[in-house]
């Protein structure tokens, strides 16, 4: 878990469009996403959770299936 | 980056630079061995870096068996702890001696040349005899041009031959700063032999450490090791600990780390900043127990690992956390790195923390961080002094 930032992945809704998936893996600068076990699905990496920048790009690949939440608001 | 004499002078020497007879010897005997080919008295100087050897690194010999007996006692010299890199042989050539420095005017912002009809560095020339000196800026983006040295070399009472063979001197050295990124390049004695030709005897150089890649080639070729940034003594484990730290990241740099023995762990930073906030807690009474400048957008394990290294040095409790105004540096991140770290480490942020000021990027998410674990935030209204102050204070 992370001390300052938690990551909310809803995989029903990722794993409705097909390469969703990779692309949130391929956005995030930091690494917070790992292709999921299931297919169309991803896993949160929890250790690199509070690295995140708040760049937003997750939110903006999948608006309805990511959420990024400050801690600390 | 500190050129031991010998390299200095190789470089000027390729560059048609006209140097004192000599060669650095790495044994006794082989010091004798120069010695005996100079066929005259010899000056020896062992290769150091350490500062304060300058009297201890230096001896006279009238003989080759002098010599050998000196340079014996020169290999060693403690630099630092490590070894001198040999000791330069040289004939000691006499007559009347000049002195010419090249360095940056800081207040200019320009490169400068500074000549005097005295031998000696030309800081404690300036000192004692501050009319002796004569200056010239010139510029670093255009070509270098022979007119400037000569209006020096006029200027510090040279005429007719002697005008144009220093003027062919310090327009080479001109070129030879500006083309290998010289920080500083000192002739503390210039020698007008009796024929009337000049000769460089006593040399030191500095390279700008941030054109240590640029400068690879040169580097190579004068036998620099990569790793070589030729501190002044060896690296402490905590200073290789935080070399180690910033190589296993390319996220930001928290470099260059050294180790102090005060009581105040600083993570700080910021374009010169770091160097005016240990200045500041200095000048305030505090005893800084390292120098970190961490900047260009470190990630948060980046902050959190140099926070850890930094308050596991044996009698450091607290650590200051301090910048001068950043935009390439996000305090948000460097919070999150900083309150991970002593949390990991069983202690209160509050507790350990003695000042936050990281004003820039995203500084209202690192008030609000600092905020739910009690800790100010200080922001740009809250001055550097005052900063530093409240950190020498507080860490009491």
């Amino acid at each position: 878990m992370g001390m300052f930032i938690r990551v909310d992945v809803d995989n029903s809704i990722v794993a409705k469009t097909p390469g969703l998936a990779e692309k949130l893996v391929e956005v995030c600068p930091v690494k917070i996403f790992a292709l999921g076990k299931k297919a169309g699905a991803v896993a949160v990496v929890e250790e690199n959770v509070d690295e995140c920048t708040l760049c937003d790009l997750c939110m903006q690949a999948c608006p309805q299936g990511i959420r990024v939440i400050k801690l600390y608001e | 980056m500190k050129f031991y004499e010998f390299e200095a002078k190789q470089l000027l020497r390729k560059h048609g630079i006209p140097l004192v007879r000599g060669e650095v010897a790495e044994t006794a005997k082989a010091a004798k061995k120069i010695a005996a080919e100079i066929d005259g008295p010899v000056i020896l100087k062992a290769q150091v870096i350490a500062p304060g050897l300058t009297a201890t690194s230096v001896r006279e010999a009238s003989d080759p068996a002098e010599a050998k007996a000196a340079a014996a006692e020169l290999l060693e010299i403690d630099d630092g702890g490590r070894k001198p890199k040999g000791v330069l042989v040289e004939a000691r050539p006499s007559g009347p001696t000049y002195s010419l420095s090249f360095t940056y005017d800081g207040t200019a912002k320009l490169p400068v040349i500074a000549g005097s009809d005295l031998a000696g560095k030309i800081d404690d020339i300036g000192d004692e005899h501050p009319n002796r000196i004569v200056r010239r800026h010139f510029s670093a983006l255009f070509p270098f041009s022979d007119y400037i040295a000569k209006e020096l070399v006029r200027s510090m009472g040279f005429g007719g031959g002697d005008l144009n063979r220093m003027t062919r001197i310090v327009s080479g050295l001109a070129r030879l700063f500006l083309k290998y990124d010289l920080a500083d390049l000192d002739i503390t004695s210039l020698v007008k032999l009796d024929d009337g030709s000049f000769v460089l005897r006593d040399v030191e150089a500095d390279l700008e450490i941030e054109a240590r890649h640029r400068q690879r080639p040169m580097l190579d070729e004068l036998g620099f090791a990569k790793d070589d940034l030729r501190q002044v003594r060896e690296p402490t484990e905590f200073e290789l600990e935080g070399a180690r730290i910033d190589a296993e990241d390319p996220r930001g740099i928290i470099s260059p780390i050294a180790e102090f023995d005060g009581n105040i762990g600083l993570v700080i930073g910021a374009g010169g900043g770091s160097l005016t906030l240990t200045d500041a807690v200095r000048k305030h009474g505090g005893r800084p127990a390292n120098y970190a400048a961490i900047g260009g957008n470190p990630s948060v394990d980046k902050a959190r690992r140099l926070t850890k290294l930094v308050l596991s040095k044996p009698g450091v409790d607290k650590v200051a956390v301090m910048s001068n105004v950043v935009s390439n540096t996000r305090a948000d991140l460097v919070a999150r790195g900083v309150i991970k770290a002593i949390v990991e480490m069983g202690y209160e942020p509050a507790d350990k923390i003695l000042i936050f000021r990281v004003p820039g990027a995203w500084e209202a998410d690192a008030a609000k961080i600092l905020k739910k674990y009690g800790i100010e935030y200080c922001d740009r209204t809250v001055s550097i002094s005052e900063a530093a102050r409240r950190a020498v204070e507080k860490a009491g």
